[in-house]
């Protein structure tokens, strides 16, 4: 019994490290350019289907696909983010909404389009093996997925904290008339953001594609998953949207032991409601949203 | 921008409208039933979509979960007809009362620690995929399965509210009526000019007394009542209710696209929007599924959807209220224009 909760909760903490990485993609776009990314869940498919096309089509590792995945997404945010994103910084939230649904139905009617709609496994020799660690299995393919994960989130902290363009970052989110006066340059680093939030998406679905089967489907999933996450850790947060990723991890992990494993995603929204009730901005909220 | 007279429309205003609205209820009467069925679905997201519109254009508040009250409405008038047989009137008002509660539920509790902004859009959203997950699993309301309502047969009946399709054409175009006129009614009175006050500065209408808490809850569960009057009629029209197709993302979406896309907070915007997005993405699905290539239509729609909120950033209906305007130099519709949204 104790094994089998040793289970569970372990590779909850590992899923919950990458939707952790999923959350901190959308938590530093909205922390530094005020925009909520509603095309997060398509990116996030962009990367699986990066990871399925590795693995599927060239039998290349599952954690080189993770870096190009990132790199392509890294490109395709920056490009986004100077091309269209950028005219609408100041506009209301509403019409960024319909911006952002409007750019995820592109990319998840180019994802139908290249793939079709049937769901694509990606057949990877990891998806079988497993690793004891005392008592506890760990899915070889989850326990790489973490550590990548992990590994980039240490990385992106260290970078936003001690590099110089991390700093600018951080000032630009912190007060950007102010970063505006100082002369930083804000376009360079609003499009460097919308980069890297894009890349942790793209890192991420490469990172699940062993796990989950490619589908365009699933892009609505994974924005809803991301939103839910980060308001459990609090917008804006990055400590937030790691917390808000473990807390997700497990609450689904001990969903699918206890009920159905369809209720997995009721209890998060449960977990939501009651956030939700006890402190409304999450566990890390900023004051002013 | 220019300021602009705030009274109740003028003559002319009106009888533009009236006769809008009679040359729809004449076509009612010689389009083809294909037509009538795609006018009676936008017809009822206009008259949901200025439920919406009420709630952003008036109170400020952005819901993206709107579906939520869509879904309330709908299973009200089903359950309480499929179930025990009774008047789908019943079942409305009971909607109403529920979305009401619900709303005013939500908006107490996010705005009682003043979440304000894009934080409590997020949690609309929430709101409305808890309750369609909920509901998928709840066998009383056929959980996945859905809820089938009897075919209909025989004549009209407006007290069961049953009907064919030329029926429901004209009691979804009764309720844009009356949508309209409550839009323009409601923005002159007492709670209008509080609930405008409020979405142009809170902390200053705050300070001259408006109780902006209690207005708040009220304006989100005023829309939720609303919007449920919509989703009980549409289950009607559908004649199912299935999670996915009444609560799901993609409703919540395509209610507030059109009175985006077509204007906001002005009285013709939700419906010339949504007279152009909904059949347009009709359109771009049967094209797509002529070449059989799926996911064409995705992309055709995503890029009309970015280009209508970049080339056209303040809706289509001021476009044409401009041009119109330049053309004849008169402003036959300028009292329908209403101001936009500043935030």
């Amino acid at each position: 019994m104790l094994t089998l909760w040793g289970n569970v909760l372990a590779s909850g903490i590992l899923m919950g490290l990458v939707y952790g990485i999923i959350a901190l993609g959308l938590t530093i776009i909205f922390g530094v350019i005020r925009i909520v990314n509603f095309a997060h869940g398509a990116m996030v498919v962009f990367g699986l289907y990066v990871g399925y096309c590795a693995g599927a089509w060239w039998g290349i590792p599952t954690i080189v696909a993770a870096v190009s995945a990132g790199a392509l997404l890294f490109v395709f945010g920056y490009g986004l983010e100077t091309l269209v994103v950028k005219r609408f910084v100041t506009r209301p939230h509403h019409i960024q909404f319909i911006l952002f649904i409007g750019i995820s139905l592109v990319l998840s009617g180019a994802q139908l389009i290249a793939f079709g709609p049937d769901p694509r496994p990606s057949v990877s020799r990891l998806s079988f093996e497993t690793i004891a660690l005392g008592p506890i299995r760990l899915d070889l393919a989850r326990l790489q997925a973490a550590t990548v994960a992990a590994v980039m989130i240490l990385a992106l902290a260290a970078f936003l904290k001690y590099s110089t363009f991390g700093r600018f970052i951080r000032a630009a989110a912190d007060n950007r008339l102010g970063g505006l006066m100082v002369g930083l340059p804000i376009p360079k680093i609003y499009a460097m953001t919308f980069g890297i939030g894009a890349a942790c998406a793209g890192v991420a679905g490469a990172l699940i594609s062993p796990l989950f089967d490619a589908q365009p489907f699933l892009a609505v999933d994974f924005t809803l998953l991301a939103f839910v996450t980060v308001i459990v850790g609090g917008l804006g947060s990055f400590v937030g949207a790691l917390v808000g990723g473990l807390t997700i991890g497990l609450t689904e992990a001990v969903a699918a032991l206890l009920f159905a494993p369809s209720l997995k995603s009721a209890l998060s929204y449960g977990l939501l409601m009651i956030v939700l009730i006890v402190r409304p901005r999450g566990f890390f909220g900023a004051k002013e949203t | 921008m220019q300021k602009k007279r705030d009274a109740l429309p003028d003559r002319g205003a009106v009888i533009g409208c009236l006769a809008a609205f009679a040359v729809l209820a004449m076509l009612g009467g010689v389009l083809n039933p294909h037509l009538i069925s795609l006018l009676t679905i936008v017809f009822l997201f206009t008259f949901i979509g200025q439920s919406w519109s009420i709630m952003l254009g008036l109170g400020g508040q952005l819901s993206i979960g709107h579906a939520l009250f869509v879904g309330i409405g709908a299973y009200s008038v089903a359950v309480l007809n499929i179930r025990y047989g009774l008047s789908p009137w019943f079942g409305l008002v009971v909607g109403m009362a529920l979305a009401a509660i619900v709303g005013a539920t939500l908006a107490w509790l996010s705005f009682r620690f003043e979440v304000r902004g894009i934080y409590f859009a997020l949690l609309t959203i929430a709101a409305a995929e808890f309750a369609r997950v909920v509901f998928s699993g709840w066998e009383f309301v056929g959980a996945m399965e859905g809820l089938f309502f009897p075919a209909h047969s025989g004549p009209n009946s407006f007290w069961m509210l049953r009907g064919d399709a030329r029926f429901y054409y004209f009691v979804s175009l009764a309720a844009v009526l009356l949508g309209v006129s409550a839009t323009a009614l409601i923005r002159q009175s007492f709670l209008g000019y509080v609930w405008r006050a409020m979405r142009d500065d809170e902390d200053a209408s705050r300070a001259l007394g408006v109780r902006t808490f209690l207005h708040k809850i009220l304006v989100v569960s005023f829309s939720g009542a609303w919007a449920a009057i919509g989703g009980g009629l549409l289950a009607l029209v559908q004649g199912s209710v299935f999670p996915d197709s009444i609560m799901g993302m993609g409703i919540s979406v395509d209610i507030l696209v059109g009175p985006i896309v077509g204007g906001l907070g002005t009285a013709f915007g939700p419906l010339i929007g949504t007279l152009i997005t909904l059949p347009l993405d009709h359109l771009a699905s049967a094209i797509g599924n002529k070449f059989g290539i799926p996911g064409l239509n995705n992309v055709g729609y995503g890029l009309v959807l970015i280009a209508a909120v970049w080339l056209l950033p303040d809706g289509i209906w001021p476009a044409i209220v401009n041009s119109a305007k330049s053309i004849t130099r008169f402003s036959w519709f300028g009292n329908l224009q209403m101001e936009q949204v500043k935030k």
